[in-house]
């Protein structure tokens, strides 16, 4: 029944042929998923491991991810200086300042006289004495603005300046950008940590995979030798083990995957309350899809990997020298 | 169909188990090798199936000089070697039907037709009932049979056995060498090493004897 349902397809060599290739790996696939199952604790001992190995640098990574977001936000809340005409004397300015924290879109105002601006220059430019020399105090008033935190966004922000800078006695707002750049310099340098973690954790799946392979070579090899003796090439007797490896690494991707899933849905609620009590609002967010793919692919690479070596290394061949 | 010119295989360690030995077997000839242990019997034999290399000389297989075949083209020359062994070497975990399909599968043959073809080769030996159990439920002589039906499932022009009735009793191996006959009846080349001198003289096929790794006689009953 199945050859008459199959013939309609044959006059096309390179199509049977692909059929019959695909048909014969996903055999072998299979089979060697089964071979697995079959003993379900050590597979699981080596899924656990390889699991543990990709969950640390995809728990790293999602933290950054969360960081780099919090960053962002952080970003567009950042303080506004907003620099004062010179002729505004400190009592307009005073009036500014409780004029603008009146306002909806911003949380705080804080007025740095022109005397408190000079003294503050005085003491960290260390100029000290000689600015007593100056006849008149060349510094503005500054306004030290927190917006409140429902501006986030980028427009927002530059709204928001642009709608200061038009207020009559200002000269010009400048968002306060110094401590964003040491953000970032730090979450530049965290992301590279957690690179070299991956790579030690990455060759940490290598090493176990291929371990667990040599040892499944070890248990096997009357049978490779059998199937060397019947004719079996290289290639068909290695494919088992390449499969073994890759699924390993299959379902220590899951198993890692599953791991930070947890984890954030774990951490989500103390995350929350946390940012609420700094008066904003933070959601965790998980692995997506992308990552989640690139997770599960460097599984299945790393453990194919661990295997092909292992296999190069391991696998002996009944040959004539 | 096989065909020994001057060749020599050293053992570092042992000196030659093979002294420039030739001979020739025909296609479809069936032939017995003789000889006192040690005399270098599963040696030739190993040389035939490309499990060694001959130090000097050389071995045509089918019309196929052995030296000149590379390492990646060894499996497809034993896929026309059936190969059988006085320890069976059966897999202790597979059934019989398994272990007997392993050259199918090797070769990469569709499920449907390895299931007909290891019937087949089973019902030849007489153990078609027999196919879903382990070796090891199995006597001496039947797991034997196994091993002789994985050798020929794949049809392969050329049969070796390395004393294939070394553990068996008279009456087995009598059996055994019956159905080597009944290869040699359709046209398979057999060359088989044994011990068992009486039936070997009550078959009247070619007989081979080694000394010390030289052919000392060759009785040219064909
Ligand atoms: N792998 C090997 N390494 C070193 N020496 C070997 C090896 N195989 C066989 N020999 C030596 O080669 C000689 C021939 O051995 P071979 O196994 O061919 O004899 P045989 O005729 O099959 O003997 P038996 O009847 O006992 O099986 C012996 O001296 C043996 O010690
Ligand atoms: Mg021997």
């Amino acid at each position: 029944m199945r050859r008459q349902r199959r013939r309609p397809s044959r006059p096309i060599p390179v199509v049977a042929a692909l059929q019959d290739w695909l048909a014969r790996e996903g055999r072998a696939a299979l089979e060697t998923l089964d071979r697995l199952i079959d003993s379900p604790l050590g597979t699981l001992m080596t899924v656990g491991a390889i699991a543990i190995a990709l969950a640390l640098p995809a728990t790293l990574f999602v933290a950054l991810q969360n960081i780099e977001r919090l960053g962002g936000s952080w970003d567009q809340s950042a303080a506004v200086s907003l620099f004062l005409a010179e002729d505004v004397t400190d009592e307009e300015a005073a009036e500014m300042a409780s004029l603008i924290g009146a306002r909806a879109d911003i949380a705080q105002v804080e007025l740095i006289s022109k005397e408190a601006g000079l003294a503050e220059f005085r003491e960290y430019s260390g100029l000290g004495a000689a600015l007593d020399h100056l006849s008149e105090n060349p510094l503005p008033a500054v306004l030290s603005i927190h917006p409140a935190p429902e501006i986030r966004t980028r427009a927002q922000t530059q709204a928001l300046l642009a709608a200061l800078e038009a207020l009559p006695g200002a000269d010009f707002a400048r968002l306060d950008t110094q401590w964003a750049q040491r953000f970032h310099a730090i979450v530049a340098l965290l992301r590279t940590v957690s690179l070299l973690i991956g790579c030690v954790l990455g060759l940490t799946v290598l090493l176990v995979v291929g371990n667990t392979i040599r040892l499944e070579i070890e248990n096997r090899r009357g049978e490779v030798q059998i199937m060397d003796l019947v004719g079996a090439t290289r290639g068909f007797i290695r494919r088992p083990f390449l499969y073994s490896g890759a699924w390993y690494g299959l379902l220590g991707g899951i198993g890692a995957w599953l791991m930070v899933g947890a984890a954030v849905l774990w951490l989500q609620e103390p995350v929350g309350h946390l940012a609420d009590l700094y008066h904003t609002q933070f959601d965790l967010s998980g692995l997506d899809l992308r990552a989640s793919a690139a997770l599960l692919a460097a599984g299945v690479l790393m453990g194919t990997l661990g295997s092909w070596i292992a296999v190069g290394r391991h696998l002996s061949h009944v040959e004539p020298d | 169909m096989i065909k020994f010119d001057h060749v020599s295989k050293r053992y570092p360690e042992r000196g030659e188990a093979i002294k420039d030995l030739s001979l020739d077997l025909a296609a479809g000839e069936m032939a017995f090798l003789t000889g006192h242990s040690g005399a270098g019997k599963s040696t030739l034999l190993r040389l035939i199936g490309l499990l060694e290399r001959p130090t000097r000389g050389q071995v045509i297989v089918n019309g196929r000089n052995l030296a000149s075949l590379p390492q990646r083209k060894i499996p497809f020359h034993r896929r026309q070697v059936g190969m059988i062994f006085q320890d069976h070497r059966l897999l202790t975990d597979r059934t019989v039907f398994d272990n007997v399909a392993l050259p199918l599968v090797a070769m990469g043959m569709r499920r449907r037709e390895i299931a007909k073809r290891v019937r087949a080769s089973l019902d030849q030996v007489g153990l078609l009932r027999l196919e879903r159990v382990l070796p090891s439920a199995l006597s001496g002589g039947e797991q034997q049979r196994v091993g002789i039906a994985r050798a020929v499932v794949a049809r392969p022009p050329v049969i070796l056995a390395d004393e294939p009735t070394g553990n068996l009793d008279p009456e087995l191996s009598r059996e055994i060498f019956q159905l080597f006959e009944r290869f040699h009846q359709v046209g398979v080349s057999l060359l088989i090493a044994t011990h068992d001198l009486d039936l070997v003289a009550s078959m009247g096929h070619r007989t081979l004897r080694l000394h010390q790794g030289r052919l000392v006689a060759d009785s040219g009953n064909w």
